[in-house]
């Protein structure tokens, strides 16, 4: 594969003459890197530098006013010696631990049924295709569409109390974890869905059928058989889940309706305040907590097979 | 598997209930807000139906204290399509790039993958830094573009690296051996079997791009995008022109979506045609 990339290149440089022959060598040589360049420069630029940016400015200094070049740790200090900034983190890693089982529960079972007990491929194509539509729709407009059923006279209120279950409604359902919980689920299930799909596809059905031969039950197939094998795409979709709901702050702001707290929603705060070094310090923080779960997660799967 | 005709166990329609009560939970919120939306002029957020009407769409489009709708979905669009072009272009060039070992190649692949794990609030309060300190004026066009393209790439990269991971050199070497220059080889075969993917990839750039907002929140300047906008309204806004205008941005992702799977169906269908046509 990798000498067949710019193949007639090579063979027409060896027609030409020498000198001509070194130039054109030197031009191919130098293909790759004007083909990757726009990639390069467009995550250099909005990327990279932008976070090398957040942590010079995480040691700057800062008024009502305006923000002072400058090298303080005291960005650091009040972040860390705060008791709300531990309680935030521990509020968030509860929604991204919540989140994480309930979407890996319904991605594997999600999964499961379309890889493995769907016959026809049309069908899986299509139940798929109906499965990952919503992701590319707004995430915004599908919290807000919670309102009419959760709201103090929404329908789950209204039809719990039409089926006589309680008499009054239930006023934790919007504007609470509960919410954030659910509408993270919401978004993020089909970040679970799509990978276990994936790595489930490339299970050999013989491994299942000599499993099934050997004896072993519809249960022991999915524990000993598919759950091992799935383990990459479980891996892929649990990173996408957990960085996801760690960075989250609009969904914890619309859902929690201002009453529940994330690191990312202290973010957003400490920005609208114009706080930007403390914001820095923050978001560095943030970035550093969210690379060592990732890194935990690769230590357990090895995910590079799947790429 | 135990293959088709045979007589379907009691956990496929148990699986079969979780995965419909699974997609009832994808789409019934969004259908209900749709219901919501026909709402006559005294309906409020919540069920009962007080009459259906057009009122709230009549409502979306006339009132100007809801925001500057159609302004930003105008931006939404162009900013999408921008998005869509670069993130194509950008990722199949880099795909081409991947096929060889080049220096950096390992790290630039690194940078991608951050690029999807890096929370959107950084990339946009880095961006927002950057440009306040260099002292430069954040436009849609401008930061938020980039700051979108670093969300749509890593999707476009992987994709392409999908397809170029099953692509068979073989039809490459086939047309080099018939004499066919680089360019004709790319652009006569490499490209229209690619082709399908590219619009897939397309797809994610320009619905990632329309919908995104976190990424946009501190980029996009003084004017906002779509997403911005509705933001906007559901801290002051509480009629269902809400429920309006979240019907018809889904019904306009929707229709993007269904014309993007239709050009993918309609390629597909050409090329059995001619392959049928040629066995």
């Amino acid at each position: 594969m990798t000498a067949s990339a710019v193949p007639s290149e090579a063979s027409s440089a060896s027609a030409a003459p020498r000198s001509g022959g070194v130039r054109r060598s030197m031009l191919r040589r130098a293909v790759p890197y004007l083909q990757a360049g726009p990639l390069a420069l467009t995550l250099l630029v909005f990327l990279l530098v932008p976070i090398l940016t957040i942590v010079a400015v995480s040691f700057w200094d800062y008024d009502s006013i305006r923000i002072y070049p400058d090298f303080v740790l005291t960005n650091y200090e009040e972040l860390l010696t705060s008791p709300v900034t531990w309680k935030t983190y521990l509020n968030t890693v509860k929604f991204a631990a919540l989140t994480w089982v309930i979407t890996l529960l319904i991605g594997f079972t999600v999964a499961y049924f379309l890889a493995f007990h769907v016959q026809s491929t049309t069908w899986q194509m299509v139940l798929f295709l109906v499965c990952t539509i919503p992701f590319w729709t707004s995430n915004i407009i599908r919290m807000i569409s919670w309102i009419p059923f959760l709201g103090r006279n929404g329908l789950l209120n209204s039809g719990l109390i039409s089926a006589g279950l309680i008499d009054q409604p239930l006023e934790f359902l919007l504007f609470s974890d509960f919410a954030v919980v659910l509408a993270f689920v919401h978004l993020y299930a089909l970040f679970m869905v799509v990978p276990i799909f994936n790595s489930m596809m490339r299970i050999d059905r013989a491994l299942v059928e000599a499993a099934r031969d050997g004896g072993a039950s519809a249960a022991q197939v999915v524990w000993n058989v598919i759950l091992p094998l799935a383990k990459p795409g479980i891996a892929i979709g649990s990173i996408f889940v957990v960085t996801l709901v760690m960075g989250d702050f609009i969904t914890v702001r619309l859902m929690s309706g201002g009453q529940s707290a994330s690191i990312g929603l202290m973010i957003a705060n400490e920005i609208s305040l114009l706080q930007y070094p403390a914001a820095a310090a923050n978001a560095v923080v943030l970035l550093a907590v969210v690379l060592i779960m990732v890194v935990a997660m690769l230590r357990i799967v090895d995910i590079r097979k799947e790429l | 598997m135990t293959g088709t005709g045979t007589r379907r166990s009691l956990s496929f329609y148990l699986l079969a209930a979780f995965f419909g009560l699974f997609v009832l939970f994808l789409y019934g919120p969004i259908a209900t807000i749709t219901i919501l939306s026909f709402q006559g002029p005294e309906g409020g957020l919540t069920f009962p139906m007080n009459g259906v009407s057009l009122h709230w769409f009549r409502n979306l489009f006339e009132q100007q204290a809801v925001g500057d709708f159609g302004g930003s979905f105008r931006r939404s669009i162009a900013l999408g399509l921008t998005v869509m072009v670069l993130t194509v272009l950008f990722s199949l060039l880099a795909g081409f790039a991947f096929r060889r070992r080049f220096l950096g190649s390992g790290a630039l692949f690194y940078l991608a993958v951050a690029s999807l794990i890096v929370p959107s609030i950084l990339v946009s309060l880095g961006i927002g830094l950057l440009f306040n300190i260099l002292g430069i004026e954040p436009t849609w066009y401008g930061s938020a573009l980039g700051a979108h393209l670093t969300w749509t790439l890593p999707f476009g990269l992987l994709i392409v690296f999908a397809i170029f991971n099953r692509f068979n050199p073989a039809y490459e070497e086939a047309a080099r051996d018939l004499g066919a220059t680089p360019w004709q080889t790319v652009r006569h075969v490499v490209l229209p079997i690619l082709l399908p993917s590219l619009i897939g990839v397309g797809l994610f750039g320009f619905t990632l791009s329309y919908d995104e907002f976190a990424r946009t929140l501190m980029t996009a300047g003084s004017f906002n995008t779509l997403p911005l906008e509705i933001y906007g309204m559901t801290t002051n806004v509480t009629t269902p022109v809400l429920y309006a205008l979240g019907t018809l941005t889904t019904l306009f992702s929707f229709t993007v979506i269904g014309l993007f799977l239709a050009g993918v169906m309609i390629l597909r269908r050409r090329r059995l045609r001619r392959t049928g046509g040629a066995a």
